[in-house]
């Protein structure tokens, strides 16, 4: 017999409104509608009545988890529009406060994974250990999570010597800590036997519905938008983490690694810190059109914009990882255990904001 | 049984439990939400409980702007509520709708569809604004419990 049961829009595992439809036949998955709204505002038509430099807040509050990558993202646009030539002192300080942003995303996602299967004290370990990364960005910039350090032409806010110094001994803590719950993540018997084997998607499958980011690498394709070499990615040197399983404890160690990657890139690229100006004037208006890819700790992000010589944009269309990943979660669920569903909506670590901004 | 209400009133004001909604948030204010549960700050040494059924909840955390869509959700979340309850909207879409306000798809504020006691300012609100606002919301329940 066939069962309909509602998941969402409010519900304990997710953080945010997402409906859908579970076809449930004896505890088993046999089908799944999504239903998504809840959070649409219509940000990109704002671009009609801000203006170009306005619109970076507007961009940095598509998502609260990823806002320096959204922000990064979008002034990489206006300055290829603008042929404006950033200092290398603001790319790399670009990387880093990206990277701090991955670190504090993918930590706060195996805290939420953690709560997903139950194990609370994990979820409390995790959160722990990103305050920490909370605490590097309020004291480098000013601000916990929107730190608004991006803006044509460079960035705002500049790292003294004694800060970095403070920021890499932070960073040991990090690291630690990271590396204290591997163990409980990773090699546990039960959280293995709760992420083993769960929601395959294969390789062939991963490409055909356009899975993006983590999702992607979990299923053993090496695929980064970092391997492009935007910002100073290029210079530091980048591998993609890669993991060949493609089920949710795949995903999950992934992003486990990345998380370590990431301190690792950020220790790099301070260690290269190049000395010189972090912002250069911008003159004139945006005009044209441009294309732009970066990643973001979901995956890959695409920017659009068209400028007409005007103050206003013409047009701004944001493409979004979790939209990319949406297809491949309804082919994960069919077959699956309905107690495992929420394990499987949060391995593709969705952010409902970013997807329908 | 005056005395059952009378340890209900009074248990409602030292340990209220709460519920979060986001209505249309950034995650912004969400993840501060969840940031004032964790480790650093844990408003449980308090006696706040996450909930996430609304009727269990005395308190509802509603972070965002509302929408055509989400606002049966909230509206309906509301009056699942047992009373007394308070209702605390954070950040400044929340207040007003904020950076938001002019989108084609934004009603405004949370108070344009629930009655709302606390407003939490921030765009994000840090986590010790929004454990000011729970214990803002506390006092409403405080004076009813006086009001006998």
């Amino acid at each position: 017999m066939k069962t309909i049961v509602p998941f969402g829009p409010q519900h304990p595992v997710l953080p945010e409104p997402i409906h859908l439809n579970l076809e449930v036949e004896n505890e088993i998955v046999t089908g799944a509608i999504p239903a998504i709204g809840y959070v649409h505002r219509g940000l990109e038509k704002l671009c009609e009545i801000r203006d170009f430099n306005q619109m970076i807040q507007v961009c940095e509050r598509v998502c609260g988890i990823c806002s320096a990558i959204h922000a990064q993202c979008y002034c990489q646009c206006i300055e290829e529009m603008m042929g404006v030539e950033v200092p290398d002192r603001a790319r790399y300080l670009r990387t880093i406060w990206g990277e701090l942003h991955r670190m504090h995303s993918h930590l706060l996602w195996l805290g939420l994974f953690a709560d997903s299967f139950g194990f609370e004290s994990l979820f409390m370990q995790c959160w722990k250990i990103r305050e920490k990364v909370m605490d590097i960005m309020e004291a480098t910039t000013g601000n916990r999570v929107v730190i608004s350090v991006n803006i044509v032409g460079g960035v705002r806010r500049n790292l003294d010597p004694e800060q970095i110094r403070w920021v890499l001994s932070e960073l040991k803590f990090v690291e630690e800590g990271v590396k204290s719950v591997e163990a409980a993540l990773l090699e546990d018997y039960t959280v293995k036997r709760r992420l083993k084997g769960k929601g395959v998607l294969t390789k062939e499958d991963a490409l055909l519905l356009g899975a993006a980011g983590p999702t992607l690498r979990g299923s053993n394709v090496a695929q980064d938008m970092r391997q492009l070499g935007y910002a100073a990615y290029g210079e530091i040197g980048f591998e993609p983490v890669v993991e060949p399983d493609g089920d949710s404890y795949s995903r999950n160690k992934v992003r486990f690694r990345e998380t370590l990657q990431s301190i690792e890139l950020v220790r790099r690229a301070i260690d290269k810190l190049p000395e010189g100006d972090i912002s250069v004037k911008v003159k004139g208006r945006p005009e044209g059109e441009v294309y732009h890819r970066v990643e973001q700790p979901r995956g890959e992000c695409v920017y659009y914009l068209r400028g007409n010589g005007s103050k206003n944009l013409e047009r701004l269309r944001i493409r979004t990882p979790t939209f990319a990943n949406i297809p491949p979660l309804l082919t994960m669920l069919p077959g699956s255990e309905l107690a495992d569903v929420p394990v499987l909506i949060l391995s593709i670590d969705p952010c409902v904001s970013c997807t329908e901004r | 049984m005056q005395f059952i209400k009378n340890f209900i009133a009074k248990s409602r004001a030292k340990s209220p439990w709460i519920m979060h909604f986001d209505c249309g948030s950034c995650n912004g204010c969400d993840i501060e939400v969840l940031a004032c549960l964790t480790p650093m700050y844990d408003v449980e040494r308090f006696g706040v409980v996450n909930v996430g059924n609304p009727k269990h909840a005395d308190v509802l955390l509603v972070t965002g702007t509302v929408n055509p869509r989400n606002q049966k959700v909230l509206r309906n979340l509301y009056d699942q509520m047992p009373d007394p309850k308070g209702v605390i909207a954070i950040g400044s879409c929340g207040l007003s709708g904020g950076i938001f306000r002019d989108c084609y798809n934004v009603v405004g504020g949370v108070d344009k569809v629930i009655p709302v006691d606390v407003y939490v300012p921030g765009c994000p609100a840090k986590p010790e604004a929004i454990i000011d606002g729970v214990v803002k919301a506390l006092g409403k329940f405080e004076s009813l419990r006086r009001a006998g």
